[in-house]
């Protein structure tokens, strides 16, 4: 099937919200994913609005937001759409963070930790192997259990952490997500993406936007919107 | 009117490897008794006149400031 009717094939209809912050770059990656390679209903949000109540999946895509000012993320963590976004996430809608959004969801603290600057001092712009650690939930149905899959990373704050109580209580609940095969930024465990204690929460510092369509190399990130978009009609 | 100056640095048990890296070049330049540096923030704030001041900047400093998840803060008022 040509992945660009999925959505419409499959009779599938979800509405996608990518919330843009001033500074955010991966906004358009992002809307194009899912619009042209899932098919599915999306529009961009700009985060002055605070209202996401016809969404069902709430996108905050990677960037620079607010020029990563004090912190990364810092900023648009009291931007006017927060509010919103702790509201979609209480409610059980799907929230996926992506780099800067990952970023964000640990600043108003819909994820625990933080993401502190990479161990080399560098900002890392690569193709990185990742290991699906946990295939049950929203996000991750449509990969295998352990399978290696190889998104896009680019970032100079992503070496996740958080204290021993926290590490505990992620790795006792299968809450890390993604790892990295070859951890490239310092991250504790080699953390890539975590979720939160309910699971409708989703943060990464690697881009699925990035990797939806063999020109762009790979395409193993379509899957994650794939397992959004599919799941949603059974939660 | 107030003058506040704020300093927010790194947990010390959290790694800092560019107060590593100057720490590392302070060695070069042969200051070898340096045993660690740490970089952090400084943040100066003009405050007019109000009251419960150290409450204000604990809750400037704890929600915006610095995130105490990996950060302490200090401050000083003149």
């Amino acid at each position: 099937m040509s992945s660009k009717k999925y959505a419409n094939e499959k009779g599938l209809n979800m509405k996608f919200a990518v919330v843009v912050f001033p500074g955010s770059n991966c906004d358009g990656d992002m809307y194009y994913a899912i619009k042209d390679e899932l098919s599915a209903e999306v529009s961009y949000v700009w985060h002055t609005e605070t209202n996401l109540d016809k969404y069902d999946a709430i996108m905050i895509p990677g960037g620079f937001s607010y020029g990563d000012y004090l912190r990364c993320g810092a900023i648009a963590a009291y931007s006017p759409i927060i509010s919103a976004i702790k509201k979609a996430a209480e409610n059980g809608k799907i929230v996926l963070g992506i780099c800067n959004g990952f970023q964000i969801l640990t600043e108003i603290g819909l994820l625990p930790g933080a993401l502190l600057r990479n161990k080399n001092m560098k900002f890392i712009c690569k193709m990185s192997t990742l290991v699906v650690e946990n295939s049950n939930t929203i996000f991750t149905n449509k990969y295998e259990n352990k399978e290696n899959v190889t998104f896009a990373i680019a970032h100079g704050e992503g070496n996740y952490y958080c204290d021993d109580k926290t590490l505990e209580k992620l790795k006792s609940n299968n809450r890390i997500i993604f790892t990295y095969k070859n951890n490239p930024n310092g991250s504790l465990e080699n953390i890539a993406g975590i979720v939160n204690e309910k699971g409708n929460v989703l943060g990464m510092m690697p881009h699925p936007e990035r990797v939806v369509n063999n020109f762009m190399g790979y395409d193993c990130g379509l899957r994650l919107f794939k397992s959004i978009l599919e799941r949603s009609i059974d939660v | 009117m107030k003058k506040v100056k704020i300093y927010v640095t790194l947990r010390e048990s959290i790694l800092d490897p560019a107060g590593n890296a100057v720490k590392d070049s302070l060695h070069k330049l042969g200051h070898k008794y340096v045993k660690d540096a740490r970089i952090g923030k400084f943040i100066q704030l003009e405050l007019e006149d109000t009251n419960n001041i150290d409450e204000k900047i604990k809750d400037m400093c704890e929600k915006l400031l610095s995130n105490t998840v990996i950060e302490d803060y200090s401050y000083s008022i003149d």
